[in-house]
């Protein structure tokens, strides 16, 4: 997977300057936080958040079980199931099928895990074009982009964008209506779920009980996407099941109401298998189990908790940091609290560079998080790591060791104290601070000084 | 009763004199305080830049100078959440009972205030006075401090203003700060340009405090920013003079 969190300093100073998402940002994720917190307040929602941390552990402990048992069930219904431990073994899997079933275009459901295993580039290379029919993810595509949000690809993005976006490409009236522009979309992907050979969608949940495949969403697009075209592909990461039928109920509504503040989504497909009998639905179903690094973070003693993540996005509608930039800043699919924490150990502390201090430790994740990750503490686990890993800066290694050394000593102390109220000691980080902050104001005296005065 | 003051190092140096009023505003509750010179830093910059080495030796400076059986309170809640929450995970054997001890008696002010003296009504210095009250992160969510420092601020006769942003991060984050420092006052930013009509903006982190006063300050701003326990000293005495930035 393509990742560059290293230049997360540099983007985010960028997408502060001048035109920048933030007020885009700000006002999307601040009505879904508030949206979230009404949808909350109507649950015992400490006792749901209790459950849903409880059934994730115990899936992750037994994962082996219950993959095995998806496996079966879903091969009973006429699933066919594939696995791949590698981005490339997912994508490999893909154009073997994509070759099997001659298939020349693709409409794709909304999916993170597609973003992370880059199959649309891979698509195209073999000659497949690819539609995304999630109206924010086709905006995203239309315009080159990534998406910048977990639930909400194009949240950086203003209505005056994507009107001018939409002039461009469907010659719309540059002042369009939302309304008008959904429209335009909508009559382009009309055509393309008539034309598709395949169908393309993630899961939310796999039932490893029933071999369930469950998708929330909104706007029709994943019903489909998976019913229309002759053959469906799901693609699943291993951590994505539940053990039980009657765990769906609630893990279904929990991540309504985290995501959105919705009490289910408008739409919830419960897929089984090809159409078989029925005059409706896909000739085949392959469904793609992908690892791509979950096993390495399930063998991790702090980072396993980030595999009970269901891809809600709550973290990121608290975050303030999150805010300030949107995604894009962080480099790599998984942005906000949650991409922080997965990147360590999904690719190392070199290449997940500062994302983990990237958050103010501010503790607004953790409030929200439906499955109780506990973000900030991971967050200060990829930091230690990254010490550890010998990743610190130069700046900070000499700082921090000059000032250890000096709290040790309480004379040193006094002494070290007045050099900083000097403004001597970690000049950058004067400078960082006095730039938006003015310069630093010593009290006239200290406390010290002005107790042993008394 | 006797108290051990901590002073932080933030307030000693850049709130000395709201430092002082919290001394002066406990002895004015009979509280006998007590000021170990020797501390020095807590260590929580140190852990939280993940340098976990030397966040151990300046907590075990600091598990030193505060042993005894006596609370110890502190004008910071940042600072607090250090020795309240985190020193446990540094530390196993006999030294993790005592990181443990001094979590258990050690009180953000308003915390000491509330929950050890029970909210006392400290006078009513505050009449028609509106404040916008900045609760920082480590003392909301991590040490649990409710609307104690709202309920102090309003016995005395204040207002405390709704405040749209009240409970997002002001963006501080100690090094964050320095380390993003464009996003780091986007957040004041987010923070300030919800602020309320108030006579005066107050918190009881001085971090929080340093970074607001800073960010107002450039933007041209002057309504005063002081340390929660300046604005409860003047509750209880009607004086009003220290550490406005």
């Amino acid at each position: 997977m393509s990742a560059e969190p290293k230049g997360y300093r540099e983007r985010s100073r960028k997408l502060l300057a001048g035109e920048n998402p933030r007020a885009a940002v700000t006002k999307a994720t601040l009505h879904h936080f508030h949206t979230r917190e009404r949808a909350y307040a109507e649950l015992p929602i400490e006792e749901w958040r209790s459950y849903a941390e409880g059934v994730k552990n115990h899936l992750l402990s037994h994962l082996e079980h219950y993959l095995d048992q998806a496996e079966r069930s879903l091969t009973a219904h006429g699933v066919q199931v594939h696995w791949a431990e590698t981005a490339q073994e997912a994508r490999a899997e893909l154009a073997r099928l994509v070759s099997r079933y001659q298939v020349k275009r693709v409409v794709k459901a909304k999916s993170m895990l597609s973003e992370e295993l880059e199959v649309n580039p891979w698509l195209e290379s073999l000659g497949v074009s690819v539609l995304e029919s999630d109206l924010g993810e086709y905006v995203v595509q239309l315009a080159g982009e990534t998406p910048s949000h977990i639930v909400g690809p194009a949240f950086h993005k203003t209505l005056a964008d994507i009107q001018a976006l939409f002039a461009r490409e469907f010659g719309t009236p540059p002042q369009a209506a939302p309304d008008v522009l959904a429209a335009a979309a909508r009559s382009r992907l009309r055509q393309a779920f008539l034309e598709a050979d395949m169908g393309i969608s993630g899961a939310n949940f796999v039932v490893a009980e029933t071999g369930t495949v469950a998708l929330i969403e909104n706007e029709g697009n994943i019903r489909i996407t998976t019913s229309a075209p002759r053959v469906h592909v799901v693609l699943v990461g291993i951590e994505k099941l539940l053990p039980r039928q009657r765990d769906l109920a609630p893990f279904l509504t929990l991540t309504a109401r985290a995501a959105t503040g919705q009490r289910l989504g408008n739409y919830v497909s419960l897929i089984r298998g090809p159409k078989g009998g029925d005059p409706d639905g896909p000739e085949a179903v392959h469904l793609i189990f992908v690892d791509n690094g979950r096993l390495r973070l399930l063998a991790d003693e702090r980072s396993w908790e980030t595999l009970r993540c269901l891809r809600c996005g709550a973290c990121l509608n608290a975050c303030p940091v999150y805010r300030q930039t949107g995604g894009h800043a962080y480099g790599w699919v998984y942005s906000g609290p949650i991409g922080a924490v997965m990147a360590p150990a999904m690719l190392g502390s070199r290449a997940a560079g500062p994302l983990p201090y990237a958050s103010s430790l501010c503790g607004a994740c953790a409030e929200v998080c439906p499955v109780k990750i506990p973000i900030p503490a991971l967050l200060l686990a990829g930091r230690q790591r990254a010490v550890l890993e010998g990743e610190a800066t130069a700046l900070e290694r000499g700082v921090i060791s000059a000032y250890g050394q000096a709290m040790l000593n309480p004379a040193l102390y006094r002494a070290g104290a007045r050099a900083l109220r000097l403004g001597r000691m970690a000049l950058p980080w004067l400078r960082a601070w006095s730039d938006g902050r003015g310069g630093l104001q010593p009290s006239p005296k200290s406390f010290r000084e002005l107790w042993s005065e008394r | 009763m006797r108290a051990s003051y901590c002073v932080t190092c933030l307030a000693d140096q850049f709130f000395a004199e709201a430092a002082m009023d919290a001394v002066r505003l406990l002895e004015s509750l009979g509280i006998r305080v007590e000021f170990p010179a020797d501390q020095t830093c807590c260590g929580q910059p140190a852990f939280n830049a993940g340098f976990h080495d030397q966040a151990r030796q300046m907590a075990r400076h600091t598990l030193q100078v505060f042993s005894g059986k006596q609370p110890v309170i502190l004008p910071s809640g940042s600072c607090s959440t250090m020795l309240k929450a985190h020193y446990a995970e540094l530390f196993s054997g006999p030294e993790l009972e005592g990181a443990w001890d001094l979590a258990a008696r050690s009180f953000e002010l308003s915390q000491f205030l509330c929950e050890v003296l029970g909210c006392p009504r400290l006078g009513d210095g505050l009449r028609g006075k509106r404040v916008a009250y900045h609760p920082g992160c480590h003392g909301l969510r991590e040490l649990g401090i409710g609307d104690g420092p709202k309920r102090l601020l309003e016995a005395a006769g204040a207002t405390v203003v709704p405040w749209e942003a009240e409970l997002e991060c002001c963006g501080f984050g100690g090094l964050f700060a320095v380390k993003l420092p464009e996003v780091s006052v986007g957040m004041a930013d987010r923070k300030l340009d919800t602020l309320p009509e108030v006579d005066v903006l107050t918190s009881g982190d001085p971090g929080c405090l340093l970074q607001l006063a800073g960010r107002l300050r450039v933007r041209g701003n002057p309504l005063p920013v002081r340390h929660l326990a300046s604005l409860l000293w003047e509750a209880r005495s009607g004086r009003r003079d220290s550490d406005v930035r």
